[in-house]
Protein backbone atom coordinates (compact mmCIF):
# COMPACT_ATOMS: atom_id res chain seq x y z
CA UNK A 1 0.00 0.00 0.00
CA UNK A 2 3.57 2.15 -0.57
CA UNK A 3 1.62 3.76 -2.97
CA UNK A 4 -1.49 5.10 -1.78
CA UNK A 5 -0.12 8.54 -0.22
CA UNK A 6 -3.43 9.80 1.54
CA UNK A 7 -2.84 6.34 4.04
CA UNK A 8 0.62 6.50 4.09
CA UNK A 9 0.57 10.61 5.31
CA UNK A 10 -2.12 9.63 7.90
CA UNK A 11 -0.27 6.59 8.94
CA UNK A 12 2.61 8.55 9.77
CA UNK A 13 0.62 10.92 11.39
CA UNK A 14 -0.95 8.04 13.67
CA UNK A 15 1.69 5.90 14.04
CA UNK A 16 3.47 7.62 16.69
CA UNK A 17 0.81 8.73 18.22
CA UNK A 18 -0.36 5.27 18.92
CA UNK A 19 2.90 4.66 20.06
CA UNK A 20 2.68 7.54 22.32
CA UNK A 21 -0.97 6.27 23.86
CA UNK A 22 1.11 2.61 24.56
CA UNK A 23 3.57 4.05 26.56
CA UNK A 24 1.10 5.96 28.30
CA UNK A 25 -1.12 3.42 29.52
CA UNK A 26 2.23 0.95 30.15
CA UNK A 27 3.35 4.02 32.74
CA UNK A 28 0.42 5.76 33.70
CA UNK A 29 -0.98 2.82 34.01
CA UNK A 30 -1.51 2.59 38.24
CA UNK A 31 -3.45 6.13 37.72
CA UNK A 32 -5.71 5.30 35.04
CA UNK A 33 -7.06 2.65 32.93
CA UNK A 34 -4.12 0.78 31.33
CA UNK A 35 -1.34 -1.64 32.12
CA UNK A 36 0.92 -4.13 30.55
CA UNK A 37 -0.99 -6.15 28.81
CA UNK A 38 -3.22 -3.26 27.01
CA UNK A 39 0.11 -1.48 26.39
CA UNK A 40 1.47 -4.25 24.81
CA UNK A 41 -1.44 -4.81 22.71
CA UNK A 42 -1.61 -1.29 21.36
CA UNK A 43 2.23 -0.96 20.50
CA UNK A 44 2.10 -4.14 18.77
CA UNK A 45 -1.32 -2.58 16.93
CA UNK A 46 0.78 0.47 16.13
CA UNK A 47 3.19 -1.71 14.86
CA UNK A 48 1.47 -3.72 12.90
CA UNK A 49 -0.07 -0.62 11.38
CA UNK A 50 3.25 0.15 10.04
CA UNK A 51 4.06 -3.12 8.28
CA UNK A 52 0.44 -2.76 5.96
CA UNK A 53 1.75 0.44 5.29
CA UNK A 54 5.70 0.24 4.47
CA UNK A 55 5.70 -3.46 3.86
CA UNK A 56 6.99 -6.35 6.21
CA UNK A 57 10.60 -5.79 5.03
CA UNK A 58 10.93 -2.55 6.42
CA UNK A 59 9.23 -3.05 9.57
CA UNK A 60 11.56 -5.27 9.95
CA UNK A 61 14.56 -3.29 9.50
CA UNK A 62 13.50 -1.03 12.52
CA UNK A 63 12.86 -4.10 15.01
CA UNK A 64 14.61 -7.12 13.63
CA UNK A 65 13.24 -10.88 14.47
CA UNK A 66 16.15 -11.69 16.49
CA UNK A 67 15.18 -8.80 18.46
CA UNK A 68 11.57 -9.48 19.25
CA UNK A 69 12.97 -12.86 20.34
CA UNK A 70 15.32 -11.62 23.08
CA UNK A 71 12.60 -8.83 24.35
CA UNK A 72 10.06 -11.66 24.85
CA UNK A 73 12.36 -13.90 26.78
CA UNK A 74 13.75 -10.73 28.33
CA UNK A 75 10.24 -9.52 29.48
CA UNK A 76 9.28 -12.77 30.99
CA UNK A 77 12.58 -12.80 32.46
CA UNK A 78 12.66 -9.65 34.34
CA UNK A 79 8.57 -10.62 35.45
CA UNK A 80 10.62 -14.02 37.25
CA UNK A 81 14.17 -11.98 38.16
CA UNK A 82 11.59 -9.21 40.38
CA UNK A 83 9.90 -12.38 41.32
CA UNK A 84 13.58 -14.00 42.56
CA UNK A 85 14.71 -11.13 44.18
CA UNK A 86 12.14 -10.26 46.50
CA UNK A 87 13.56 -14.09 47.36
CA UNK A 88 16.81 -13.12 47.41
CA UNK A 89 16.29 -10.41 49.85
CA UNK A 90 13.98 -12.30 52.33
CA UNK A 91 10.70 -12.36 51.39
CA UNK A 92 8.24 -14.83 48.80
CA UNK A 93 8.37 -15.11 45.81
CA UNK A 94 6.75 -12.07 43.82
CA UNK A 95 6.82 -10.42 47.20
CA UNK A 96 7.88 -6.60 46.31
CA UNK A 97 8.21 -5.58 49.99
CA UNK A 98 11.76 -6.22 50.95
CA UNK A 99 12.61 -4.68 47.49
CA UNK A 100 12.88 -0.84 48.45
CA UNK A 101 12.37 0.56 51.80
CA UNK A 102 9.07 2.00 51.98
CA UNK A 103 5.88 -0.04 51.97
CA UNK A 104 4.74 1.99 49.08
CA UNK A 105 7.70 2.40 46.92
CA UNK A 106 8.30 -1.17 47.01
CA UNK A 107 4.69 -1.95 45.69
CA UNK A 108 4.92 0.74 43.12
CA UNK A 109 8.14 -0.23 41.96
CA UNK A 110 7.10 -3.67 41.65
CA UNK A 111 4.44 -3.30 40.02
CA UNK A 112 6.01 -0.80 37.84
CA UNK A 113 8.98 -3.16 36.87
CA UNK A 114 6.40 -6.03 36.59
CA UNK A 115 3.79 -4.37 34.03
CA UNK A 116 7.23 -3.56 31.93
CA UNK A 117 7.62 -7.13 31.53
CA UNK A 118 4.51 -7.96 30.45
CA UNK A 119 3.71 -5.37 28.07
CA UNK A 120 7.38 -6.20 26.50
CA UNK A 121 6.16 -9.46 26.29
CA UNK A 122 2.92 -9.15 24.65
CA UNK A 123 4.11 -6.98 22.65
CA UNK A 124 6.90 -8.60 20.41
CA UNK A 125 4.59 -11.66 20.98
CA UNK A 126 1.78 -10.22 18.99
CA UNK A 127 4.77 -9.00 16.44
CA UNK A 128 6.40 -12.24 15.74
CA UNK A 129 3.12 -13.93 15.37
CA UNK A 130 2.11 -11.33 12.82
CA UNK A 131 5.83 -11.58 10.73
CA UNK A 132 5.27 -14.92 11.31
CA UNK A 133 1.63 -14.88 9.19
CA UNK A 134 2.98 -11.97 6.47
CA UNK A 135 5.99 -14.43 6.07
CA UNK A 136 4.44 -17.19 5.07
CA UNK A 137 3.01 -16.19 2.06
CA UNK A 138 6.09 -15.20 0.71
CA UNK A 139 7.96 -18.52 1.79
CA UNK A 140 5.04 -20.48 -0.14
CA UNK A 141 5.48 -18.41 -3.25
CA UNK A 142 9.09 -18.82 -2.66
CA UNK A 143 9.04 -22.50 -3.05
CA UNK A 144 6.28 -22.79 -5.79
CA UNK A 145 8.47 -20.96 -7.98
CA UNK A 146 11.35 -23.48 -7.17
CA UNK A 147 8.98 -26.18 -8.22
CA UNK A 148 8.25 -25.16 -11.55
CA UNK B 1 -24.30 -8.92 14.49
CA UNK B 2 -23.00 -12.19 15.68
CA UNK B 3 -25.66 -14.03 13.11
CA UNK B 4 -24.38 -12.21 10.48
CA UNK B 5 -20.79 -12.90 11.17
CA UNK B 6 -21.44 -16.96 11.56
CA UNK B 7 -24.20 -16.93 8.16
CA UNK B 8 -21.98 -14.56 5.74
CA UNK B 9 -20.13 -17.02 3.26
CA UNK B 10 -17.76 -14.56 1.97
CA UNK B 11 -15.10 -14.85 4.83
CA UNK B 12 -13.56 -11.35 4.52
CA UNK B 13 -16.93 -9.76 4.88
CA UNK B 14 -17.22 -11.76 7.85
CA UNK B 15 -14.05 -11.02 9.34
CA UNK B 16 -15.08 -7.18 8.97
CA UNK B 17 -18.64 -7.92 10.72
CA UNK B 18 -16.32 -9.76 13.45
CA UNK B 19 -13.94 -6.27 13.95
CA UNK B 20 -17.31 -4.64 14.58
CA UNK B 21 -18.57 -7.27 16.76
CA UNK B 22 -15.80 -6.63 18.79
CA UNK B 23 -16.30 -2.65 19.13
CA UNK B 24 -19.30 -3.16 19.92
CA UNK B 25 -18.24 -5.58 22.93
CA UNK B 26 -15.89 -2.93 23.86
CA UNK B 27 -18.52 -0.87 24.16
CA UNK B 28 -20.13 -2.77 26.50
CA UNK B 29 -16.93 -3.53 28.52
CA UNK B 30 -16.89 0.02 29.14
CA UNK B 31 -20.79 0.68 29.96
CA UNK B 32 -20.09 -2.07 32.59
CA UNK B 33 -17.41 -0.03 34.45
CA UNK B 34 -14.36 -2.50 32.97
CA UNK B 35 -12.39 0.75 31.42
CA UNK B 36 -9.00 -1.38 31.20
CA UNK B 37 -10.91 -4.77 29.60
CA UNK B 38 -12.77 -2.14 27.13
CA UNK B 39 -9.67 -0.99 25.87
CA UNK B 40 -8.02 -4.35 25.93
CA UNK B 41 -10.76 -5.46 23.75
CA UNK B 42 -11.19 -2.69 21.17
CA UNK B 43 -7.11 -3.76 20.40
CA UNK B 44 -7.45 -7.37 20.20
CA UNK B 45 -10.74 -7.85 18.41
CA UNK B 46 -10.59 -4.93 16.24
CA UNK B 47 -7.16 -5.07 15.60
CA UNK B 48 -4.73 -7.52 15.80
CA UNK B 49 -7.60 -10.73 15.77
CA UNK B 50 -8.70 -9.34 12.65
CA UNK B 51 -5.64 -8.88 10.76
CA UNK B 52 -4.71 -12.36 12.03
CA UNK B 53 -7.90 -13.81 10.24
CA UNK B 54 -7.26 -11.93 6.92
CA UNK B 55 -3.53 -13.24 7.04
CA UNK B 56 -4.73 -16.82 7.15
CA UNK B 57 -7.61 -15.52 4.31
CA UNK B 58 -4.82 -14.46 2.31
CA UNK B 59 -3.34 -17.56 1.59
CA UNK B 60 -6.73 -19.97 1.73
CA UNK B 61 -9.99 -19.85 -0.39
CA UNK B 62 -11.66 -16.32 0.39
CA UNK B 63 -15.18 -18.32 -0.22
CA UNK B 64 -17.00 -21.13 2.63
CA UNK B 65 -17.96 -23.83 0.76
CA UNK B 66 -21.76 -23.35 0.65
CA UNK B 67 -23.31 -25.65 2.86
CA UNK B 68 -26.97 -25.96 1.50
CA UNK B 69 -29.85 -25.31 4.32
CA UNK B 70 -29.33 -25.30 8.35
CA UNK B 71 -27.30 -27.98 9.93
CA UNK B 72 -30.20 -29.70 11.65
CA UNK B 73 -28.42 -31.88 14.32
CA UNK B 74 -26.12 -29.15 15.37
CA UNK B 75 -28.92 -26.69 15.77
CA UNK B 76 -30.97 -29.30 17.57
CA UNK B 77 -28.14 -29.80 19.82
CA UNK B 78 -27.60 -25.94 20.85
CA UNK B 79 -31.05 -25.14 21.23
CA UNK B 80 -31.18 -27.77 23.74
CA UNK B 81 -27.86 -27.35 25.28
CA UNK B 82 -28.89 -22.78 25.18
CA UNK B 83 -32.27 -24.38 26.55
CA UNK B 84 -30.64 -26.03 29.44
CA UNK B 85 -28.70 -22.88 30.49
CA UNK B 86 -31.20 -20.00 30.32
CA UNK B 87 -32.93 -22.97 32.92
CA UNK B 88 -29.98 -22.51 34.84
CA UNK B 89 -29.34 -19.07 34.41
CA UNK B 90 -32.71 -18.74 37.02
CA UNK B 91 -30.67 -19.96 40.03
CA UNK B 92 -28.03 -16.92 39.33
CA UNK B 93 -28.33 -14.20 41.56
CA UNK B 94 -29.80 -10.87 39.68
CA UNK B 95 -27.79 -8.75 37.88
CA UNK B 96 -26.18 -5.60 39.50
CA UNK B 97 -26.93 -6.22 42.81
CA UNK B 98 -24.07 -5.04 45.56
CA UNK B 99 -24.60 -8.08 47.95
CA UNK B 100 -24.18 -10.47 45.22
CA UNK B 101 -21.80 -13.90 46.09
CA UNK B 102 -18.99 -12.32 43.66
CA UNK B 103 -19.15 -8.96 45.45
CA UNK B 104 -18.50 -10.61 49.11
CA UNK B 105 -16.01 -12.82 49.06
CA UNK B 106 -12.12 -11.16 48.79
CA UNK B 107 -13.25 -8.01 46.35
CA UNK B 108 -14.08 -6.16 49.14
CA UNK B 109 -10.70 -6.37 50.84
CA UNK B 110 -9.12 -5.47 47.59
CA UNK B 111 -11.60 -2.57 47.01
CA UNK B 112 -10.68 -1.05 50.57
CA UNK B 113 -7.16 -2.17 50.90
CA UNK B 114 -5.40 -1.83 47.48
CA UNK B 115 -4.76 1.97 48.44
CA UNK B 116 -3.55 1.57 51.86
CA UNK B 117 -1.31 -1.26 50.56
CA UNK B 118 0.39 0.07 47.95
CA UNK B 119 -0.77 3.46 47.20
CA UNK B 120 -1.92 2.89 43.96
CA UNK B 121 -5.07 3.81 42.71
CA UNK B 122 -6.10 1.63 39.90
CA UNK B 123 -6.82 -1.31 41.85
CA UNK B 124 -7.44 -3.05 38.77
CA UNK B 125 -3.54 -2.38 37.79
CA UNK B 126 -3.11 -3.46 41.90
CA UNK B 127 -4.53 -6.90 42.17
CA UNK B 128 -3.22 -7.30 38.31
CA UNK B 129 0.25 -6.98 39.41
CA UNK B 130 0.67 -7.57 43.04
CA UNK B 131 -1.89 -9.52 44.54
CA UNK B 132 -2.25 -11.98 42.21
CA UNK B 133 1.12 -11.54 40.29
CA UNK B 134 1.88 -15.49 40.37
CA UNK B 135 -1.27 -15.75 38.12
CA UNK B 136 -0.05 -13.19 36.08
CA UNK B 137 3.58 -14.83 35.37
CA UNK B 138 1.55 -17.93 34.37
CA UNK B 139 -0.19 -15.84 32.00
CA UNK B 140 2.95 -14.32 30.55
CA UNK B 141 4.14 -17.43 30.49
CA UNK B 142 0.96 -18.67 28.11
CA UNK B 143 1.47 -15.97 25.82
CA UNK B 144 5.17 -16.46 25.20
CA UNK B 145 4.74 -20.01 24.92
CA UNK B 146 1.83 -19.50 22.06
CA UNK B 147 4.09 -16.80 20.49
CA UNK B 148 6.71 -19.69 19.78
CA UNK B 149 4.41 -22.19 18.87
CA UNK B 150 3.58 -20.12 16.12
CA UNK B 151 7.14 -19.84 15.07
CA UNK B 152 7.48 -23.47 15.39
CA UNK B 153 4.56 -23.96 13.16
CA UNK B 154 5.19 -21.22 10.62
CA UNK B 155 9.13 -20.69 10.11
CA UNK B 156 9.74 -24.34 8.86
CA UNK B 157 10.19 -24.17 5.32
CA UNK B 158 7.27 -25.02 3.15
CA UNK B 159 7.97 -28.38 1.11
CA UNK B 160 7.56 -28.53 -2.39
CA UNK B 161 3.97 -29.76 -3.53
CA UNK B 162 3.67 -32.94 -4.64
CA UNK B 163 2.73 -33.41 -8.32
CA UNK B 164 1.55 -36.79 -8.77
CA UNK B 165 3.84 -38.35 -11.37
CA UNK B 166 1.99 -38.60 -15.15
CA UNK B 167 3.03 -42.72 -14.95
CA UNK B 168 1.45 -43.18 -11.96
CA UNK B 169 -2.08 -41.52 -12.42
CA UNK B 170 -2.12 -43.93 -15.81
CA UNK B 171 -1.52 -47.10 -13.60
CA UNK B 172 -4.74 -46.35 -11.98
CA UNK C 1 -37.09 -7.50 38.42
CA UNK C 2 -36.77 -10.33 38.57
CA UNK C 3 -37.07 -10.81 34.21
CA UNK C 4 -35.20 -7.65 34.16
CA UNK C 5 -32.33 -9.63 36.57
CA UNK C 6 -31.44 -12.31 34.66
CA UNK C 7 -31.46 -10.24 30.95
CA UNK C 8 -27.74 -10.05 30.96
CA UNK C 9 -27.39 -13.79 31.08
CA UNK C 10 -29.57 -14.18 28.35
CA UNK C 11 -27.79 -12.44 26.36
CA UNK C 12 -24.48 -14.16 27.09
CA UNK C 13 -26.61 -17.70 26.10
CA UNK C 14 -27.64 -16.80 23.23
CA UNK C 15 -24.04 -15.33 22.13
CA UNK C 16 -22.19 -19.06 23.87
CA UNK C 17 -25.31 -20.79 21.54
CA UNK C 18 -24.57 -18.41 18.50
CA UNK C 19 -20.94 -19.50 18.89
CA UNK C 20 -21.19 -23.05 19.46
CA UNK C 21 -23.42 -23.32 16.35
CA UNK C 22 -20.80 -21.99 14.49
CA UNK C 23 -18.08 -24.31 16.04
CA UNK C 24 -19.73 -27.40 15.02
CA UNK C 25 -22.03 -26.95 12.45
CA UNK C 26 -19.44 -24.98 9.81
CA UNK C 27 -16.88 -26.90 8.03
CA UNK C 28 -14.71 -23.72 7.60
CA UNK C 29 -11.37 -23.56 9.72
CA UNK C 30 -11.38 -19.99 9.69
CA UNK C 31 -15.14 -19.81 10.20
CA UNK C 32 -15.11 -22.42 13.55
CA UNK C 33 -12.18 -20.20 14.48
CA UNK C 34 -14.26 -16.88 14.96
CA UNK C 35 -16.78 -18.81 16.37
CA UNK C 36 -14.50 -20.12 19.06
CA UNK C 37 -14.03 -16.26 19.62
CA UNK C 38 -17.64 -15.52 19.93
CA UNK C 39 -17.89 -18.19 22.69
CA UNK C 40 -14.94 -16.68 24.25
CA UNK C 41 -16.83 -13.22 24.23
CA UNK C 42 -19.65 -14.35 25.45
CA UNK C 43 -17.44 -15.56 28.40
CA UNK C 44 -16.15 -12.44 28.96
CA UNK C 45 -19.33 -10.54 28.99
CA UNK C 46 -20.73 -13.00 31.59
CA UNK C 47 -17.66 -12.34 33.80
CA UNK C 48 -17.46 -8.68 33.07
CA UNK C 49 -21.38 -8.37 34.03
CA UNK C 50 -21.33 -10.33 37.13
CA UNK C 51 -18.63 -7.73 38.47
CA UNK C 52 -20.80 -5.17 37.47
CA UNK C 53 -22.64 -2.99 40.51
CA UNK C 54 -25.34 -0.89 39.86
CA UNK C 55 -24.43 2.41 40.54
CA UNK C 56 -20.98 1.62 40.99
CA UNK C 57 -18.08 2.99 38.74
CA UNK C 58 -15.05 2.05 37.19
CA UNK C 59 -12.52 0.60 39.86
CA UNK C 60 -9.75 3.24 40.03
CA UNK C 61 -9.91 5.36 43.25
CA UNK C 62 -10.77 9.01 43.29
CA UNK C 63 -12.76 11.59 45.45
CA UNK C 64 -16.20 11.45 45.90
CA UNK C 65 -16.94 7.85 44.74
CA UNK C 66 -18.30 5.33 47.27
CA UNK C 67 -19.14 2.53 45.51
CA UNK C 68 -16.58 0.49 43.12
CA UNK C 69 -17.69 -2.23 40.76
CA UNK C 70 -15.75 -5.56 41.64
CA UNK C 71 -12.02 -5.45 40.32
CA UNK C 72 -11.60 -9.20 40.63
CA UNK C 73 -13.43 -10.47 37.18
CA UNK C 74 -11.58 -7.20 35.17
CA UNK C 75 -8.19 -8.57 35.98
CA UNK C 76 -9.13 -12.23 35.09
CA UNK C 77 -10.58 -10.93 31.61
CA UNK C 78 -8.23 -8.65 31.20
CA UNK C 79 -5.22 -11.45 30.74
CA UNK C 80 -8.05 -13.98 29.22
CA UNK C 81 -8.43 -11.90 26.26
CA UNK C 82 -4.82 -11.24 25.46
CA UNK C 83 -4.55 -14.91 26.11
CA UNK C 84 -6.95 -15.74 23.72
CA UNK C 85 -5.84 -14.05 20.98
CA UNK C 86 -2.38 -15.79 21.37
CA UNK C 87 -4.17 -19.30 21.63
CA UNK C 88 -6.45 -17.96 18.50
CA UNK C 89 -3.10 -17.46 16.52
CA UNK C 90 -2.02 -21.01 17.23
CA UNK C 91 -5.21 -22.28 15.93
CA UNK C 92 -4.94 -19.97 12.92
CA UNK C 93 -1.49 -21.00 12.15
CA UNK C 94 -2.61 -25.01 12.55
CA UNK C 95 -5.33 -24.01 10.02
CA UNK C 96 -2.23 -22.61 7.93
CA UNK C 97 -0.80 -25.70 8.04
CA UNK C 98 -3.48 -28.13 7.04
CA UNK C 99 -4.07 -25.37 4.12
CA UNK C 100 -0.38 -26.12 3.06
CA UNK C 101 -0.59 -30.01 3.50
CA UNK C 102 -4.08 -30.55 2.15
CA UNK C 103 -5.16 -27.71 -0.16
CA UNK C 104 -8.43 -26.44 2.11
CA UNK C 105 -9.39 -25.68 4.95
CA UNK C 106 -12.86 -26.84 4.65
CA UNK C 107 -13.10 -30.06 7.29
CA UNK C 108 -14.44 -32.40 5.21
CA UNK C 109 -12.68 -32.05 2.16
CA UNK C 110 -9.76 -33.08 3.93
CA UNK C 111 -9.34 -36.71 2.96
CA UNK C 112 -6.11 -39.09 4.39
CA UNK C 113 -5.72 -40.33 1.31
CA UNK C 114 -5.39 -37.62 -1.42
CA UNK C 115 -3.63 -34.73 0.36
CA UNK C 116 -2.57 -33.50 -3.31
CA UNK C 117 -5.45 -34.18 -5.58
CA UNK C 118 -7.76 -31.12 -3.75
CA UNK C 119 -4.85 -29.31 -4.87
CA UNK C 120 -5.58 -28.92 -8.67
CA UNK C 121 -9.05 -27.72 -8.02
CA UNK C 122 -8.46 -25.59 -5.24
CA UNK C 123 -7.26 -21.63 -6.51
Amino acid sequence: MREHGILRIVARFLIPLIMLFGLYIQFHGDYSPGGGFQAGVVFAAAWILFVLIYGLEDALKVIPERAMFVLMLMGVLLYAAVGVAGVALGGNFLDFYPLLPGEHAAQQFGIITVELGVGVTVATVMMLIFTQFARRRGLLAEVEEEGD
Amino acid sequence: MAVAVVRMRDLFASAMLFAIYSLLCAALFAVLDAGDVALTEAAVGAGISTLLVLAVLTVARRDEKTVPGHNLPALVVVVITGAALVWATLDLPEFGAPDNPVHTHVAPYYIEQAYPDMGVPNMVAAVLASYRSIDTIGEAFVILTAGLAVWALLSVRPRRRRKVPPEEEDAQ
Amino acid sequence: MAVLGHFNYWIVVVLMMIGFYCVIARGNMAKKMMGLNIFQTSVFILFISAGKIIGGSTPILRKGVEVYSNPLPHVLILTAIVVGVATTAVGLALAMRIREAYGTIEDDLIHDDEPVAADEDDR
